[in-house]
């Protein structure tokens, strides 16, 4: 295959899967929030339990009147949708599914990263609609995602350097080649910092402060309507792939299985576990309400950054010691 | 020309380019905005240079950082949509230095070098920066890190002094 071709046919892979799996995550999220409420859940779309519900949803996104605020700084307003999923699409090009070469958009020595420095501009986005929608609703959100997302950057930044620092290398397929299952237990606290921090970077219940619906109405995303919004609500979804799929390559152990066979099925294990990962993210949303301002700065600055700053000296102990 | 003289060539530009709006436009806002793009500019030309990890350091620190802290300081006291007419900008002052600097280190370089040809020294991985960071500049490193220790303690110093 030409160099080229070859190119082209990985960023589409990429391009159709950041579309078509916050799909997926959607669907399971309607279905799953529903069973643990005791209802049902979409049941009609698509005949079969509702499968064809955000295909109809995306219809319906479409057909809407598409509203441009007379106050709002147009350029801008309109812009800050595809930003907004822009990281995570970028994202996702470095993440290996499976071993070698072929499992992974594109290999970078320094993918971890690149993940972290690319994850990091998602909130220029959020910035930007919140002060391009000429509303103070969506102003405080955004100040409040300004906020949330410069603070739990640190835990997220610290508990992946834990995994790093483990494995000796930044690359994301050598991190999973050098994991081995002790390390479930050795890096669990960085997992969970980095978990929970990852749950707040995209702006998942318990720490969707930034809007808030029953306070800010709906935050940065008040003005927002159609096409739009429904590119704000993808790029969620797809940060909720990015980061299971962050965390299993991490600290999961990625393509690797308990029975052997990784070079063959790795693909399988590491989807095995980002929709397990993803599972939990979703489940969380039932289960937690949602966090006060004040609770989630101390969550983050008195009980994350430690907890990441306590793994890193372990870390650092063991890899001496070993 | 090389592609990689296009490369530099063309991301230059929009680097210079943007950077002028920076200081120009009379949207407060857009001026952070266009911030982004002059600083992803620079990434891009450092991965030109096969800097590949200070570019990733440039978009960390730089957009995914500096940049939001102080879009979010200037959305925090008067970010009004539209333009202005009464930002307080010293104007030739301004072009004084911009241009003084600019030339200053225009002359300086190209007396420095002339028409020498200088290899690009091997690609900038992580794992040489690493090298010579811990082999040959661990003092300075470490006095980097210290004073940013004291700056920060100094920051929490002056914000907490209003508590009593």
């Amino acid at each position: 295959m030409p160099i080229w071709l070859d190119l082209v046919v990985r960023v589409l892979i990429v391009i159709v899967a950041a579309f078509v799996l916050p799909l997926i995550i959607g669907q399971t999220e309607h279905k799953v929030m529903a069973h643990m409420q005791g209802r049902l859940g979409p049941m009609y779309a698509g005949a079969y339990h509702g499968w064809a519900q955000l295909v109809a949803d995306g219809a319906k996104f479409v057909q809407k009147e598409d509203i441009t605020p007379r106050a709002a700084d147009k350029p801008v307003f309109k812009l800050a949708p595809v930003i907004s999923m822009l990281p995570y699409m970028i994202v996702l090009l470095v993440i290996p599914i499976g071993p070698g070469n072929g499992w992974v958009a594109q290999r970078l020595d320094i993918g971890l990263f690149f993940a972290l420095a690319v994850l990091g501009l998602g909130v220029i986005a959020v910035l930007m609609a919140s002060w391009a929608s000429a509303n103070k609703f969506a102003l405080l959100g955004g100040l409040r995602a300004a906020a949330q997302l410069l603070g739990y950057e640190l835990p997220f930044v610290l508990a992946a350097a834990s995994v790093a620092m483990a494995a000796g290398t930044l690359s994301l397929s050598g991190i999973v080649e050098a994991w081995r299952p002790w390390w479930l237990l050795w890096q669990l606290p960085a997992m969970l910092v980095f978990f929970i921090a990852g749950l707040a970077e995209i702006r998942r219940p318990p720490f969707d402060m930034p809007v808030a619906d029953s306070e800010l109405v709906f935050g940065y995303l008040v003005e927002y309507t159609g096409l739009r919004f429904a590119f704000f609500m993808l790029a969620e979804y797809v940060g909720i792939v990015v980061i299971a799929a962050l965390t299993t390559v991490l600290f999961l152990g990625g393509w690797k299985g308990p029975f052997g066979l990784d070079a063959e099925l790795g693909w399988l294990w590491t989807i095995i576990k980002v929709v397990a990962v993803a599972f939990v993210v979703l489940w969380l949303r039932v289960a937690y309400p949602r966090l006060r301002v004040d609770q989630l700065q101390r969550l983050c600055w008195l009980v994350l950054v430690p907890v990441a700053l306590a793994q890193l000296i372990l870390t650092a102990a063991v890899k001496l010691a070993l | 020309m090389t592609v990689a003289d296009v490369l530099l060539t063309a991301i230059g530009a929009v680097v210079v380019g943007s950077a002028l709006l920076v200081v120009t436009t009379r949207h407060i806002v857009h001026a952070g905005l266009w911030l982004v793009v002059t600083l992803t500019g620079v990434a891009a030309l450092y991965l030109v240079l096969t800097a590949e990890l200070v570019a990733w350091v440039q978009i960390l620190l730089y957009l995914g950082a500096v940049v939001v802290l102080l879009l979010f300081a200037v959305m925090l006291t008067r970010a009004p949509i539209g333009a202005r007419d009464d930002l307080d900008r010293p104007r030739w002052p301004g072009v004084l230095v911009g241009l003084g600097t600019a030339g200053s280190l225009a002359a300086l370089l190209a007396n420095a070098y002339r028409w020498d040809k200088i290899e690009l020294p091997a690609a900038g991985t992580a794992e040489r920066i690493g090298e010579h960071l811990f082999r040959s500049w661990v003092l300075p490193f470490e006095l980097v890190g210290l004073l940013l220790l004291a700056a920060l303690i100094g920051a929490i110093a002056l914000s907490r002094s209003g508590d009593e």
